[in-house]
């Protein structure tokens, strides 16, 4: 029997039912006049979540048109499934980053879980194989036990599903901040490898063309999961869990097997993942896009559970499904494919002329609207932005901390968990499976082998959204500029981004102002590094019960090819005696810096600022020194600054240092002035490497002694046995998440 | 020399293996679906990692009962090689080839890493072109890695020289600090760490190349005997 009431088109208009699912008075009307009449409860139901944030981009749709989408390497921009980014020899990346942030905050084991599995149906459904995963995690302070909780359970998640589906989960990032206490964020990046010939499109060409499902059953998990990811958390968000989809890894590695084997197959039109919204989203967008309409019975589609009415179908976010055109007549042959792997492929449809979509059920129409209507013809809102007040104080404030003992805050700065160690979170992902892996989660950015080829692809996601709640273009341009400037030090060179954009509501003009500044200047710097947008995800509404909205969080996912792997390069430091350099020298810049954040518990002033003229030549200096065979390897100076930058890159091989600095020590030491490396290198390339790069300052020679030493004009600042920095490093994150709090 | 990589749906280390000992090794290798499988061409199978049948029931269970596995006793019966790697020791487990069964890891979570492993054994198939006592380094990536058996089990393992290899800082809580053991017959080897993964100096570490050159070595031997 049917577990929801479904009100009649009288009642969903004068009791205003359209109001519970997000639909607005405006958004109705338009609805009533594209069909002429009041929606059903299942239309209303389709309108509802193809007009959801989640899969319509209404509110960020004319942002996302500032970002450059073209260069010389992309096959495929944005609108499929995946970007598509050429790297020689007939083969492509495909890749994207996808959000699974409101799923995570309710039930955070499956909302990662899903997150990842979604992710790679996005990619694979192009026709590639998913050769790594990457995440970028946000969580609010680790002393709260609820926080601990979401940690645990998104790690184990993530964990769950990647390694028994046997992709490597490569890298990513973690950061911390009060900001997200009430909402976690967790985005996903999958990147697959193609050869050109292989890409696919989600089409639906060809009248009379056969419209078929693959994959899991259709059951009552994930209904209006795009809704509920287009709305505040609030206090009865628990009571959305329902939302959640279920996700069953072991599903998903059969449906990639036989995904993979089928794009090969001739009969095979197009082909798309049910993602949000489910058979929805998936078939009229692949319609939409045709520009042909489409025709399903949903007693065929396969079901798991009895009395699913037309609404509960093409609502749900059942997990591991797939939809499929087929040319006519050659329904059995895709079937077979999916048989071996026992799974189920039927067909439940046809593609017609008429543009229209149509569900028909138990032998009645139970739907019948434009699919245009619903895909390219939503509606698109430019949102009212206002600057917030804290923005032109926070410029004119320099703020300056106040540091007596450097070598204690050294200490402390290494156990804030934004820096710390990420052990505890990668030990639980294989990194490993598919051997390709040759720079492991913990250098700047993950690097993988081509097999058969001497190639590699350097992958990494960034975003510092306190930067980006300072000054959200600044901080926009320091996003893609720090993502690049971690392919740089890998040794590879950056190709192409994908972004995700968490915001909160794009209704309060304050976000919305935030949006515009943060897309304004990831568009700048993707322009001057050379690095279009090739996919994307946004999340909005991200805003904690009781209405704090997160800090804006643009995440960069960015791919570099390495063009041989002898370049590849990591950021430890390799043997005593060699040289060390910095590159760029340091502003008293620490508005939004990890020091200000453990001094002040919060942050202000004014975000470190950007030239991306100096930023890029610098990373085609570093670069260039790197192919030469000059560097030993480059570290991005980020969060802590260069001391913590230091000390990272000593640690593998528990090196000392005797490094020397001059000017002021606290903005020397913890600064987080941009576009800056730390370089090691062998001491006969020191003519050569300052040639190459003339911003490169000499700083000192790694040690055997196992010290880390600085002095300043005679005297120490520090000298503290690295074992202990590491161990103050590497035991932060475990004793937070072990203490009961 | 030819070798079969059984492959199981939900099995994910089956390429890695593949590429292992025919790109590597560089010695004849197919991928043979376990519903599809005749044994009697090769003259070594690799069980690989992975979770067949998604570990439903228990990491090994399903996949030991299923199509292939009766071909995969009459070659063990043979006295014909046989290495199970993680997923691929855990159904030599269920299959009651080799003594034991796999428990949880000891702190419930999955790990991967690389793991310093003692050789115990150098006198088997799998092992001759190590040093006894040896000092290597391989990667571990399982969630039930944890190796049980009783004490008396354990005695007649020592015993008879059955463990292969033993972890130097036991990760998982495995019996006996044990990774790997191989039959009585000494012609099965399970293990919990992936030799397949540790072949290549590019990716950092091949250390356990030397599995599928012993495996080779004896095969030759073998060979060199019988022509």
């Amino acid at each position: 029997m049917p577990l929801t009431t479904e009100w009649t088109p009288e009642i969903i208009e004068t009791e205003q039912v359209y109001k519970e699912m997000g639909v607005t008075d405006g958004e109705f009307a338009y609805i009533k006049r594209v069909l002429g009449r009041a929606p059903n409860y299942t239309e209303l139901g389709l309108f509802s979540v193809m007009w959801s944030e989640h899969c319509s981009y209404k509110h960020s749709k004319t942002l996302l048109k500032q970002f450059p989408t073209e260069g010389k390497h992309v096959l495929q921009g944005p609108g499929e499934g995946a970007g598509v980014v050429d790297i020689g020899d007939g083969q492509a990346v495909v890749f994207k980053i996808e959000s699974h942030n409101h799923p995570s905050a309710v039930e955070p084991y499956q909302g990662a879980a899903t997150g990842v599995g979604g992710i790679l149906r996005d990619v694979f459904s192009m026709g590639a194989k998913p050769i790594a995963l990457l995440n970028s995690l946000r969580f609010g302070s680790l002393e709260r036990s609820r926080v601990k909780y979401l940690f645990r359970e998104v790690v184990h998640g993530i964990s769950g599903y990647g390694n028994c589906v046997g992709v490597p989960t490569v890298g990513g990032e973690v950061q911390f901040d009060d900001a997200y206490n009430g909402n976690p964020l967790v985005n996903a990046m999958c990147v697959g490898l193609i050869n050109h010939e292989d890409v696919q499109q989600g089409i639906a060409k060809g009248t009379g063309n056969s419209v078929m499902y693959a994959g899991a059953k259709t059951g009552r998990d994930g209904i209006h999961g795009a809704t509920f990811a287009s709305e505040e958390l609030s206090e009865d968000s628990e009571s959305k869990r329902p939302s959640v989809q279920v996700g069953d890894p072991f599903m998903e590695k059969l449906l990639i097997e036989a995904c993979l084997e089928v794009i090969h197959h001739e009969a095979l039109v197009g082909i798309q993942d049910m993602g949000a919204a489910g058979l929805t989203s998936s078939a009229s967008e692949m319609a939409s896009k045709a520009g042909t309409g489409l025709r399903m019975n949903l007693d065929f589609v396969p079901q798991r559970e009895t009395g699913m009415t037309p609404y509960e179908m093409m609502l749900s976010e059942s997990q591991e499904r797939m939809l499929l055109v087929v040319e006519q007549g050659r329904e059995e042959e895709i079937a077979k494919v999916f048989e071996k792997y026992g799974l189920e492929a039927v067909t439940v449809g046809e593609v017609t002329e008429d543009k229209r979509f149509v569900l028909e059920h138990k032998g009645g129409t139970v739907a019948d609207v434009p699919v245009d209507s619903l895909a390219e013809d939503a509606p698109v809102y430019q949102p009212e932005a206002r600057e917030p007040g804290y923005y032109e104080e926070f410029r004119k404030t320099d703020y300056v901390p106040g540091v007596r003992n450097p070598r204690n805050v050294l200490r402390a700065l290494l156990k804030q968990p934004t820096i710390a160690s990420k052990e505890w979170v990668y030990d639980q992902y294989d990194t490993m499976v598919q051997t390709n892996t040759v720079v492991k989660p913990g250098s700047d950015a993950a690097v993988l082998r081509i097999k058969g080829t001497d190639k590699a692809v350097a992958m990494t996601t960034d975003g510092n959204s306190r930067y980006i709640y300072l000054d959200p273009e600044t901080g926009g341009k320091i996003a893609v500029a720090e993502a690049a400037r971690n392919i740089i030090a890998s040794g590879g060179e950056p190709l192409a981004i994908t972004d995700g954009l968490n915001f909160g509501s794009p209704e309060n003009p304050e976000v919305y102002w935030q949006m515009q500044g943060a897309v304004r200047g990831m568009s700048g710097a993707c322009s001057v590094l050379g690095t279009p947008v090739i996919s994307g995800n946004v999340s909005l509404y991200n805003e904690a019960a009781g209405g704090q909205a997160i800090y804006p969080t643009p995440v960069v996912g960015m791919v570099g090819l390495v063009k041989e792997t002898s370049h590849i390069t990591t950021s430890d430091v390799k043997n005593a005696e060699d040289l060390l350099y910095v590159v760029g020298g340091a502003e008293r810049e620490f508005g939004g810096s990890e020091l200000q954040g453990m001094l002040e518990g919060k942050h202000f002033g004014r975000a470190p600022r950007i030239d991306l003229e100096t930023e890029q030549r610098r990373q085609q200096q570093v670069l260039e020194a790197i192919r030469k065979g000059a560097v030993s390897s480059a570290h991005d100076i980020s969060e802590g600054g260069l001391a913590v930058a230091l000390a990272e890159s000593l640690f593998a091989e528990e090196l000392g240092c005797e490094v020397e600095i001059e000017g002021e020590t606290v903005t020397e030491l913890f600064a987080e002035t941009q576009s800056r490396f730390l370089i090691s290198i062998k001491r006969e390339k020191q003519n050569e490497i300052e040639e190459l790069i003339p911003d490169a300052r000499f700083l000192g020679k790694a040690a055997a002694h196992g010290r880390f030493h600085i002095i300043k004009n005679g005297a120490t600042i520090i000298d503290e046995p690295i074992q202990t920095l590491k161990a103050d490093w590497k035991g932060a994150i475990p004793c937070l998440v072990k203490s009961e709090g | 020399m030819k070798f079969a990589v059984i492959v199981f749906p939900g099995s994910n280390c089956d390429e890695d293996m593949y590429h292992a000992v025919s790109e590597v090794l560089q010695e004849e290798a197919e991928m043979v679906w376990f519903e599809e499988a005749d044994l009697d061409e090769y003259d070594g199978v690799l069980l690989p990692g992975g979770f067949s049948y998604g570990d439903y029931l228990r990491s090994g269970a399903v996949a030991s009962v299923s199509k292939v596995i009766a071909q995969v006793r009459e070659f063990i019966a043979a006295g014909k090689p046989v290495l199970g790697v993680c997923n691929g020791f855990q159904v030599l487990l269920e299959m009651g080839e080799l003594p034991g069964a796999m428990l949880r890891n000891r702190d419930l979570k999955f790990i991967c890493r690389e793991e310093s492993l003692t050789v115990e054994q150098t006198d088997t198939m799998f092992t001759s072109s190590y040093e006894e006592k040896e000092t290597i380094s391989l990667p571990v990536a399982h969630g039930e890695g944890n190796y049980y058996c009783d004490a008396a089990v354990l005695e007649k393992l020592k015993e008879n020289r059955q463990i292969a290899f033993t972890y130097k800082n036991n990760p998982n809580g495995s019996t006996g600090n044990i990774a790997g053991i191989t039959n009585e017959a000494g012609n099965v080897l399970g293990m919990m760490p992936h030799p397949e993964r540790a072949v290549e100096e590019l990716l950092g570490n091949d250390d356990g190349l030397r599995i599928f050159e012993s495996i080779l070595t004896h095969w030759r031997d073998v060979h060199a005997v019988n022509n």
